[in-house]
């Protein structure tokens, strides 16, 4: 196994140190998935931790000057580590503005992402500075937990407001309670409600738009427009979600299964963000 | 004593009030004939820290006149006086300084603008002089750099991070951190900076060592150095004694003086840090070859145990986190810097004189005005 990355530029550099902080602000630890083409960042749904479950896929080329990567083997060309984010996102933000990053594999007294930077310096001679990230090898055995999860036999789906509106109600609705519904129809129209004995608090989106999936999402073909579906999530998990993400996203939207999930994605350019959060009764 | 400062000497004051606050409880205060003296010491003995404004500083100073008079009082009531540094520099004009010896209160007045006055009446205990031992003049190793260097450097390491292990050669200088033999260290995010001598103002290396100390009291120095606008200068020997940071202009002198991990702790700490230091070229950076940094593992396993820590780390005789106070009892009574021989021990106390009969100890010029402690009523009365 043999992997080394190396981004020259501060643009890039920035812009992998956004995704890696809206990974950190989600989950305190995830599995990196590196590929030839890819970079990962999964969360596989456990109990542990709420049933949430994240998969946040990265283009290497957009940012990456030099990737080399040599797999665990040729048929299997790829390395699954387990990772604390928070470590990543500290080491990047003491490089913030080094001439050059490189990340590397390396085994020390244990393995190793290895971070170093070039640092500007009062002298010809740049600062160097390294972080050591302890990360565990994920045996290939295990990689099954750790693939793209299959999009959901949505009922609806729909476009998200702009996440900052949504993240001022949430916080609001936060204070009275635990548990809030996100329900949305095919008419573009999107509720998120809150309901206890004392107080039933509703917000209401309108023409938000509902994204063209094709015919494959038969589902939601034959469903009536206006009917919406709906479901009650930790409004923690959601909180964190609208709170955590620095990638300005140029589409976002939320599928809802009803009473089950609901699927949130952001997409840019050259990451997406896919979050799920499971439905509670 | 009576002693006014005034302008801008009010706000190095309360910087230097705010970052001994960093490293004890209470402010031991001392007019002297040479200025003013502000010192400080951490509850286990194992940092000190000593500012001395010369009367140059001051727009008025007058110190009592038998230099008998010294007091101790609760760092946080005086840092309350200068509490807003931004206030404090918008309407502060000058600051008084006296003691009220009818009240046994020491009297901090500030007079700001449109005539306000603000004066605040502080009391105090008397007690002994406190005084570190330590001989900056003749360490071997002695770097100086201008407080953002050392800002910048600290800046790597997380605020949590305690100790750090600075480690000097003929042209460079490494910053780690310090992780405990017995912390879980696969777990910890390890730094290391390197950093060229040409950064340094100053750089001599008489010895190639490392040292690791505590950050928290170079934080503090920064605090005043980085405001003050003066260069940090560090001193220091072998690991074990202890390492001097240290500021001054032309009227005033800070000095830190910390306690540093001893020599068996280091040595295999050391070990460790450097060993794959020396394996690889000066600029490991710019030559890294992805075949020197193969990763051979077995990756069908499960890979958690199957990475034990190498025999170095293996933690024979742990040192405890700090002295607990029974510990720096004994050790005030002890005659000798107990660095070696105490394994259980992980930083060295630092002695002083106070608690020490003054002929016993190698004295250096800091210490020249050891004296026994008069009683305290003949005291107050003389330093009128």
């Amino acid at each position: 196994m043999k992997f080394r990355a190396k981004i020259n530029d501060v643009g890039c550099l920035n812009h992998f140190t956004r995704v890696v902080n809206t990974i950190t602000k989600l989950t305190k630890t995830c599995v990196v998935r590196l590929t030839v083409d890819n970079i990962f960042f999964v969360l596989s749904g456990k109990v542990a931790n709420g049933g949430v479950s994240m998969w946040c896929e990265l283009l290497q080329v957009n940012f990456f000057d030099e990737y080399q990567l040599e797999g665990v083997s040729e048929d299997a060309n790829e390395i699954c580590l387990e990772v604390n984010p928070e470590n990543l996102s500290r080491a990047l933000k003491t490089a913030q503005n080094a001439k050059s990053v490189k990340i590397k594999l390396t085994k020390k007294h244990y393995p190793c992402l290895t971070l170093a930077a070039e640092l500007p310096s009062l002298s010809s001679i740049s600062r160097i500075v390294t972080h050591d990230i302890p990360v565990d090898v994920i045996p290939r055995r295990l990689w099954h937990d750790f693939k793209e999860p299959s999009m959901p036999d949505f009922d609806v789906s729909i476009y998200l407001p702009p996440l900052k509106t949504m993240k001022s109600v949430v916080d609001r609705m936060k204070n009275l309670s635990n548990y809030l519904v996100v329900e949305a129809n095919l008419c573009g129209e999107m509720n998120l409600k809150i309901e206890t004995d004392l107080v039933s608090v509703t917000t209401h989106f309108k023409d938000l738009g509902n994204p063209p999936w094709g015919a494959s999402q038969s589902q939601s073909q034959s469903r009536d427009v206006e009917a919406m579906a709906h479901a009650r999530v930790d409004i923690r998990k959601l909180q964190q979600f609208l709170m955590g993400q620095q990638v300005n996203p140029t589409k976002s939207m939320c599928n809802i299964v009803d009473k089950r999930i609901i699927h949130l994605i952001l997409l840019q350019e050259d990451v997406s963000l896919q979050y799920f959060i499971p439905a509670v009764v | 004593m009576d002693c006014v400062a005034t302008g801008g000497n009010v706000k190095v004051l309360a910087k230097a009030i705010h970052s001994l606050s960093r490293i004890g409880e209470e402010l031991y205060l001392e007019p002297t004939e040479d200025g003013l003296t502000l010192r400080a010491v951490n509850s286990s003995r194992s940092a000190f820290a000593c500012f001395l404004m010369s009367p140059l500083f001051f727009q008025r100073y007058q110190a009592p006149p038998d230099q008998a008079f010294r007091c101790k009082m609760p760092i946080k009531s005086v840092q309350t006086v200068f509490r807003s540094l931004s206030s404090l520099e918008r309407s502060v004009e000058k600051c008084r300084i006296e003691m009220n010896n009818q009240k046994s209160r020491l009297r901090i007045t500030l007079h700001c603008k449109h005539g306000l006055l603000k004066t605040h009446n502080l009391s105090f205990q008397d007690c002994e002089c406190l005084q570190a031992v330590f001989d900056k003049d003749n360490c071997t190793n002695v770097l100086r750099a201008q407080p953002r260097l050392w800002v910048d450097t600290v800046l790597h390491f997380p605020p949590s991070l305690e100790e750090v292990c600075v480690s000097v050669s003929s042209d460079r200088v490494w910053l780690r951190n310090h992780v405990e033999d017995d912390a879980d260290s696969s777990k910890a995010m390890m730094t290391e900076l390197c950093l060229s001598s040409e950064e340094f103002d100053h750089f001599v290396i008489g010895s190639q060592t490392s040292i690791t100390f505590c950050l928290k009291e170079l934080r503090g120095l920064l605090v005043f150095a980085e405001t003050a606008g003066l260069p940090i200068s560090m001193y220091f020997d072998e690991p074990g004694s202890p390492v001097v940071l240290s500021v001054s202009d032309s009227v005033l002198d800070a000095n830190f003086v910390l306690a540093t991990l001893s020599e068996d702790a280091h040595q295999r700490n050391n070990n460790k840090a450097n060993r794959p230091r020396a394996e690889l070229p000066p600029d490991d950076f710019m030559c890294d070859d992805i075949d020197s940094y193969l990763i051979a593992m077995e990756t069908s396993d499960l890979a958690g145990p199957s990475y034990e820590p190498q025999p170095q780390t293996s933690s024979s005789n742990h040192k405890s986190r700090r002295l607990s106070d029974e510990e720096v009892d004994e050790k005030e009574e002890e005659e000798e810097e107990s660095g070696e021989g105490q394994p259980n021990k992980k930083f060295c106390s630092l002695f002083f004189g106070s608690v020490l009969p003054a002929s016993s100890r190698p004295t250096n010029q800091t210490m020249q005005s050891q004296e026994v402690l008069a009683s305290d009523s003949e005291d107050e009365r003389q330093s009128e």
